[in-house]
């Protein structure tokens, strides 16, 4: 099998060529992106949409966001993550009707088709 | 024939690979219902069996009928063969964090007796699960009747002994094992080992290395997590274990690196044995580099020579003895690095896209928006644009290649990047081990594909 060069990748371009194709696109799509918001951080995308991925799920933070809603601190500067990236913690008083009821397991996936197509193919048999 | 293929003929093993429709699987409906989104598609080792999760913490699995010697026109189909609710919502009172039943990945074990036995995960938690046929049932008790209910002992005049008749074939899903509490954050891979007696578990920051009998205790084997969470600057995205060395493993990263790891070289294997990364130029850098740059995942070839790795844009093969830069690059859909802004608002840019092998590591696949999915030839270096769609319905009917229109004037049947619907999108695939069959997940239906048998 061996070792063959590998195709020229985008990244890799002579500098003259650079100025007039292949490189720009990416540049100019992330001019079009800090034209639209201005807030964007310096650093590049990418760290806070880490803290956003690992904070999945996360509902409601702890006492501290519980007494600031309190407090309708509203005037508390968020910290920035961009377009809309913000995490929803804080913002209002968690109570028991607002944690999400346990669904109901009970539905089959429809990728397993309707009872009569079961009944027709072989080897079927539904199982808890 | 072949001028029919506007982007290029595939060719496997000398012959043009001619892409049939065989099935399609799920509801027809344009409304479709969270729970339905497929979230993983997988194999098993005979490819005999073919499995899905969804976002409902639902697993169906479907099994190839046996082939009709007479007619073979097309190889088994594949029909449902059992399912069941793997995982359940879950609410975290204690760190205020809803755990979603979301199957992430299906692994199967090699068969080792008449049950079939599949790992399946969720954001936090592992579950072994044994599934078996059940043809037999006892019948002829003395106190219970056929349907249950209990005989009056007043009627009973003689004893029998209860035999085990025949019965309608059942498939039972039980599971075994639960493997819980090892994970603070969210699961994105397991593997199982060479040595098919452990398996890994990766999340964003750590990898554990559990063994599938034992369920209270797993070893950590890797930690990025930085003492202080603000110098946090990447994340794992995926791990595998190679497929023949017990004591290798791999993990990618968010940030486009690949680290190798020897289990034997210390318990913990925050030091990696190698690091794959292709250099970059820095005057190409923008703001999107790092984002398209974050792999989605890592598969190793069967042969365990090479490795695949998928970012936003493209597809690259990893030669293990070589560090510095891949052997193989494959563009996916670069008529998208213009639209970079957009995908990025509407958070497209995060999509995470598998990869597959063929069964010969010949060939490899990946998905695209458009509910499009592309093959790579790695031997003749020609690619393919199939859609996975309805429209081409009818069983055997060959698939008509597909072509973007990056920009300037669009050819007839060719459709414009503008055009493409990015809600469509093909992130799970899978490759028959043996055939070539290919399982497509759209959004909320299963495709499966065969090439034309003549």
């Amino acid at each position: 099998m061996g070792w063959r060069p590998h195709p020229q990748s985008a990244k890799i371009r002579v500098k003259d060529t650079q100025e007039k194709e292949g490189i720009l696109p990416e540049r100019a799509e992330e001019a079009k992106l800090k034209a639209k918001y201005p807030s964007l951080g310096q650093k590049p995308g990418g760290s806070d949409f880490l803290m956003k991925r690992l904070q999945k799920g996360q509902k409601y933070f702890d006492s501290g966001d519980y007494n600031m809603a309190k407090a309708k601190m509203k005037n508390k500067q968020l910290p920035s993550a961009g377009p809309d990236k913000s995490l929803v913690t804080g913002d209002h008083i968690p109570t028991p009707q607002d944690l999400p009821q346990r669904k109901s397991s009970l539905v089959t996936s429809k990728l397993a088709g309707s009872v009569m197509d079961r009944m027709e193919t072989y080897a079927s048999g539904q199982v808890e | 024939q072949s001028g029919a293929f506007g982007g290029g003929c595939m060719s496997g093993g000398g012959n043009d690979i001619q892409w049939c429709f065989s099935q399609v699987k799920g509801a027809v409906d344009d409304d479709v219902a969270e729970a339905d989104i497929i979230s993983t598609v997988e194999f098993n080792h005979s490819g005999e069996l073919l499995a899905t999760g969804d976002k409902g913490g639902r697993v169906v699995i479907f099994q190839q009928e046996q082939e009709n010697k007479i007619q073979s026109h097309s190889r088994g189909e594949y029909n449902v063969y059992s399912t069941f609710q793997s995982h359940e919502p879950e609410f975290d009172y204690l760190k205020s964090l809803e755990i979603e039943e979301k199957i992430n990945k299906i692994r199967w074990l090699p068969q080792k007796n008449a049950a079939q036995f599949l790992l399946s995960t969720n954001d936090k938690t592992i579950k072994l699960w044994k599934i078996s046929e059940r043809d037999k049932r006892p019948e002829g008790y003395n106190l219970k009747e056929e349907d249950g209910r209990y005989r009056d002992p007043t009627t009973v005049t003689t004893l029998r002994v209860p035999v085990f008749r025949p019965m309608d074939l059942m498939v039972e899903a039980s599971p075994r094992r639960i493997f819980a509490n090892a994970h603070t954050y969210h699961i994105n891979s397991i593997s199982i080992n060479s040595d098919y007696e452990t398996y890994l578990s990766a999340d964003d920051l750590r990898i554990n290395l559990w063994h599938l009998e034992i369920t209270d205790r797993s070893f950590n084997i890797v930690d990025i997590k930085p003492a202080n969470m603000e110098e946090l600057t990447e994340v794992i995205t995926a791990a595998e274990f190679h497929p023949n060395s017990c004591n290798t493993f791999v993990y990618s990263s968010s940030k486009g690196t690949i680290r190798l790891c020897d289990m034997r070289a210390s318990a913990l294997c925050d030091r990696h044995s190698k690091l794959f990364e292709e250099p970059e130029d820095p005057s190409n850098r923008s703001f999107f580099s790092e984002i398209i740059s974050s792999i989605s995942d890592v598969k190793f070839s069967h042969s365990g020579r090479y490795m695949m790795t998928r970012d936003y844009l493209s597809v690259k093969i990893w030669d293990l003895n070589m560090e510095n830069r891949p052997v193989e690059t494959y563009q996916v859909h670069e008529y998208l690095r213009s639209k970079l802004c957009s995908l990025y608002e509407n958070d497209c840019i995060f999509d995470k896209f598998e990869c597959c092998w063929n069964g010969s590591d010949s060939v490899v696949m990946t998905g695209s928006y458009n509910n499009f999915f592309r093959m790579f030839d790695r031997n003749t270096k020609r690619d393919i644009t199939l859609e996975a769609s309805r429209e081409n319905n009818k069983p055997r009917t060959v698939l008509k290649p597909r072509k973007v229109c990056a920009s300037g004037k669009r050819k007839k049947d060719e459709i414009s990047v503008d055009s493409l619907d990015f809600n469509k999108k093909i992130l799970h695939t899978a490759w028959h081990p043996k055939e070539n069959i290919i399982a497509v997940a759209t959004t909320n239906n299963l495709y499966i594909f065969q090439d034309k048998v003549n």
